[in-house]
């Protein structure tokens, strides 16, 4: 066979195609530049926020952040009364979401027998897929009059000395944007912990119960240790995802400014003032009150979010089993443990 | 010599401590039952009140004319709901799949590392921020339209199904990519003939799952294709359309029976469209994972 | 309730038996294990004596494992499985209705092929047990006299508070033996105890055994003979039966003095394991 003397490459070049042959780097450009475009939007996302909420930011500054009024009319506007409604009800509902969440996490992992688990995971995330808007209506026509009716009754006639529980009965209001922010974060914090659970090694649990612990013992002692950055990962995504809530919380929330001590006043969030807007904004100032609304939004969300990856970093370090499995655990919302 | 007697019963301490188990196991079993209780409560109350107001009408004629709200249905509804996460479909769905071939068979890992992170973070964003950015971005300067909520539901769908997309890849076994790349078949020739093929079925669960959570989103709509959609006969997408989620959330607000129970009706159809989608999918997702061997 | 004693008829041996005149800690007779209805163990009978280190050899697959298990309830974990004959310990029936697993596994410890020890520091990690049972008096105390017991204590005093997970396999495998000596068990069971270690750290184990004998009962479950050969009094061994259905248990085959099972077995299988014709 001849041999090429200088050229020898070229041999195996000539026996590919020229259209095969550029397959490979437009195959890496044009992917690389979809995930570059990801990358951008994101960026892009920070910038037009800012630049919508230029002109509020001009006009007030960063005491928009301390201010409680909202008034159309005389072109004032600040959000202080937002942030509290938002810090008020995401911050509330996790505290009520995430022991039940866990505990709902423990019983399919723990107690459950074999074939009931499936099922009951399933039940729970289906209660995650239901459109955030249904829920509102639901909030609004059953669960608003049951609040009203019973609820805030029962609770001001216990309570009613406390701050709290004080004031008119309405259904609408904290309480209720609490409740349906619950019903919506369990779902989240349980099948992330769920999953979690599953990825703790057999050995520990049998490590202790063989030195004769309880099934608690061994819950408390270890399993939810060994499970504690995971889960705190899986609360920041609830936290988030409540804080984030617009729709159901525009409904049941009765979109009012004020800050107040009750449970059962009417109170307002970001989310849910920036859609409650939508009908069309007076002025370009209120638009951009809006936009700025917005972008303290996504402040709020990106410290949340990241502040969750960084729990999950350290997790990275584990064994690689485990990686993966935390994977798939972050995976049933949508996210990486990267 | 007599052994001491002693007995392996539950007793004293260890009772407590028993007891308490069983408590916190009482506990859990509460919880999970509670949340089964309010999905079935939520669902029955949908479809209790949902179901009744459907006819066939209500699928098929348009809005009633004018201000009476009795009679006549959402078609039109339906019909943009469908413009709206179809085109946001054609557009995610590409894009979300090529990166995720970047991300798991081509990219330098650090790269791979910001590009994750950049989707996971996009998908924590609230969807009413995406739909303000989308409303700056385009709809302050040339209106409302169907094509800016498509935009809006793509960003946001990108992220789930870049991520089932890149579970899936991640499950074909290495062997047969080794297998093609060994037989000389170029890279982007295994990656399309061999790679993506095996994992067809995750893309196509991970984009079913995207379109039921986008079919169920109202707030980045808002701001973007409601106003003034035309309700009797539209399916322009460069028009702003109705869609069924914004139908809900407007006639939630009216007081009068008819309004409501369009509402919920509305609500009961979306509501089977999503789950039913939902489970579905993730079924199909559980089941190609076991194929797989994940 | 009368101590249980037996001797072993060495038949023809003339020689007294270690175990001659020791209380038998586990009484089994006639005990099966079923997974479902697939029967994994068929009926062994079986006396372990106080204070000896008995070990359980055989092939892969022949309940060994399954059978260790069975003494301190650990085959509970599995929801398929049951037991049918009689499994005593100190004459009360293990399985009886009124036994409390917890309390079973607080008197017979267990250490566990790989080590497995809790993702807290290494004092915490002696000290959970102590704590569930409630005695915190002293737990300084108790750590270190554990830590001692399991020969560990030298090399992990000054640093009690660190993770122990930063323990090499060896010291991790102590760690697990001190965390089931500190709540004062009758009896250790150690299922393969030193499979996944290496052989440094495998002799410093089965020196420990020697020691730990003088208080405990020790039951080691072993696929290497020669450990058995230099840890064991008494050696169990247990061999795969084939049912003409076509199913395999695991059996008792043969169970005597150490000694005798390697050089003298009365059992044709047991010689062909032992001499390494098949296994």
């Amino acid at each position: 066979m001849e041999s090429s003397h200088g050229d020898k490459g070229a041999v195996f070049e000539r026996t590919r195609g020229r259209f095969d042959r550029i397959g490979d780097p437009a195959l890496k450009a044009i992917t690389f530049s979809a995930a570059a475009l990801a990358v951008t939007i994101l960026g892009l996302i920070a910038y037009e926020l800012v630049r919508g909420s230029r002109l509020a930011f001009d006009r007030f500054g960063l005491g928009f952040l301390t201010s409680q009024t909202w008034d159309a009319i005389h072109n004032q506007f600040g959000a202080l009364s937002l942030i509290f409604g938002t810090a008020v009800t995401a911050i509330l509902a996790i505290a009520i979401a995430t022991p039940l969440a866990i505990a709902i996490a423990l019983f399919l992992t723990e107690l459950a027998p074999k074939p009931v688990r499936a099922l009951l995971g399933a039940l729970v995330e289906m209660l995650a897929a239901i459109p955030s808007v249904i829920l509102g209506l639901w909030g609004i026509l059953v669960l608003g009059p049951f609040v009203q009716n019973q609820i805030e009754p029962f609770l001001s006639s216990t309570l009613g000395f406390l701050p709290f529980f004080r004031g008119q009965h309405s259904g609408t209001g904290i309480l209720t944007a609490i409740l349906i922010l619950t019903i919506m974060v369990v779902p989240i914090v349980a099948s992330v912990t769920r999953e979690l659970f599953t990825t703790v090694p057999s050995e520990l649990r049998e490590g202790a119960l063989a030195l004769g612990a309880t099934r608690w013992e061994m819950v408390r002692g270890v399993l939810l240790p060994a499970a504690r950055p995971g889960i705190l990962a899986a609360v920041a995504l609830g936290f988030g995802r409540a804080v984030g809530e617009a729709m159901a919380v525009l409904m049941v929330s009765g979109s009012t400014i004020g800050i107040h001590l009750s449970l059962f006043s009417h109170t307002d969030t970001l989310a849910a003032r920036i859609a409650g807007q939508y009908n069309g904004s007076g002025t370009n100032l209120q638009t951009s009150s809006l936009v700025y609304l917005a972008t303290i939004l996504l402040v709020i969300s990106l410290a949340v979010n990241i502040g969750a990856q960084l729990l999950i970093r350290p997790i990275d370090r584990r064994p690689r089993g485990r990686r993966i499995a935390l994977d798939r655990a972050l995976e049933t919302q949508g996210m990486s443990a990267d | 010599m007599p052994e001491p007697v002693f007995s392996l019963r539950t007793s004293g301490r260890l009772r407590r401590r028993q007891l308490v188990s069983r408590m916190m196991g009482a506990l859990a079993f509460g919880a999970a039952l509670l949340a089964v209780a309010v999905l079935a409560i939520v669902v029955v109350s949908v479809a209790s009140r949902g179901a009744s107001a459907l006819s066939l009408d209500f699928f098929t004629k348009s809005q009633a004319q004018g201000f009476n709200p009795s009679g006549g249905g959402i078609l039109f509804a339906i019909v943009g709901s469908g413009v709206i996460v179809g085109i946001a479909t054609l557009m995610a769905l590409p894009l979300g799949v090529l990166v995720a071939i970047y991300v798991s068979e081509l990219a330098p890992p650090r790269l791979a590392r910001v590009a994750r992170l950049a989707l996971d973070i996009t998908n924590g964003i609230p969807t009413i921020v995406i739909g303000i950015f989308v409303f700056t971005l385009i709809v302050v300067a040339h209106g409302q339209s169907a094509l800016a909520g498509s935009l809006a539901l793509a960003i946001i769908m990108v992220p789930l199904i870049a991520r089932a997309t890149e579970e899936v890849l991640l499950l074909v076994p290495s062997a047969q990519r080794e297998a093609s790349l060994a037989l000389g078949v170029s890279r982007w020739r295994t990656t399309f003939s061999v790679v993506v093929p095996s994992a067809m079925g995750g893309v196509l669960t991970g984009t079913t799952l995207a379109i039921a959570r986008a079919a169920g989103e109202t707030a980045p709509l808002l701001f973007l294709t409601s106003l003034g959609a035309n309700s009797y006969a539209d399916a322009n997408p460069l028009h702003p359309l109705q869609s069924m989620t914004y139908v809900i959330f407007t006639y939630s607000d009216l007081s009068d029976p008819a309004s409501q129970a369009k509402a919920w009706a509305t609500a009961f159809t979306l509501m089977c469209f999503v789950l039913v989608t939902s489970l579905a999918a993730k079924l199909a997702m559980a089941r190609y994972r076991k194929k797989l061997g994940g | 309730m009368e101590a249980i004693r037996t001797r072993i008829d060495l038949a023809g041996q003339g020689r007294s038996s270690a175990a001659g005149e020791r209380e038998a800690v586990f009484e089994a007779r006639d005990v099966s294990v079923f997974y479902g209805d697939q029967k994994a163990i068929d009926s062994v009978n079986i006396e372990i004596y106080q204070r000896l280190i008995t070990a359980i050899i055989g092939p892969s697959g022949c309940g060994k494992s399954t059978f260790i298990r069975t003494l301190n309830r650990m085959t509970d974990l599995v929801p398929s499985a049951r037991l049918t004959g009689e499994l005593r310990y100190r004459g009360i029936d293990l399985y009886g209705p009124r036994v409390d697993a917890v309390e079973v596994r607080r008197r017979i410890g267990m250490v566990f092929q790989k080590p497995n020890p809790f993702p807290k520091s290494i004092y915490d990690n002696v000290a959970y047990g102590l704590r569930i049972l409630g005695m915190k008096k002293d737990l300084d105390e108790r750590v270190e006299k554990a830590l001692h017991a399991a020969a560990l204590w030298d090399e992990v005093k000054d640093r009690l508070k660190d993770s122990a997970l930063g323990l090499s396999g060896g010291q991790q495998q102590r760690l697990c033996i001190a965390r089931a000596i500190a709540v004062e068990p009758e009896v250790i069971l150690l299922d393969e105890p030193a499979s996944a270690l290496d052989p440094i750290a495998t002799s410093a184990i089965e020196d420990l055994m020697h020691e730990l004998k003088r208080d405990y009962t020790l039951v080691i479950v072993t696929h290497n003979m020669q450990q058995a050969a230099r840890v064991a009094d008494m050696t169990a061994f247990f061999g795969l039966d084939v049912s003409p259905d076509g199913s395999r248990q695991g059996v008792l085959v043969e169970y005597d003095e150490t000694e005798k099972i390697f050089t003298n077995p009365s059992d044709k299988r047991t010689e062909g394991y032992v001499t390494g014709r098949f296994g």
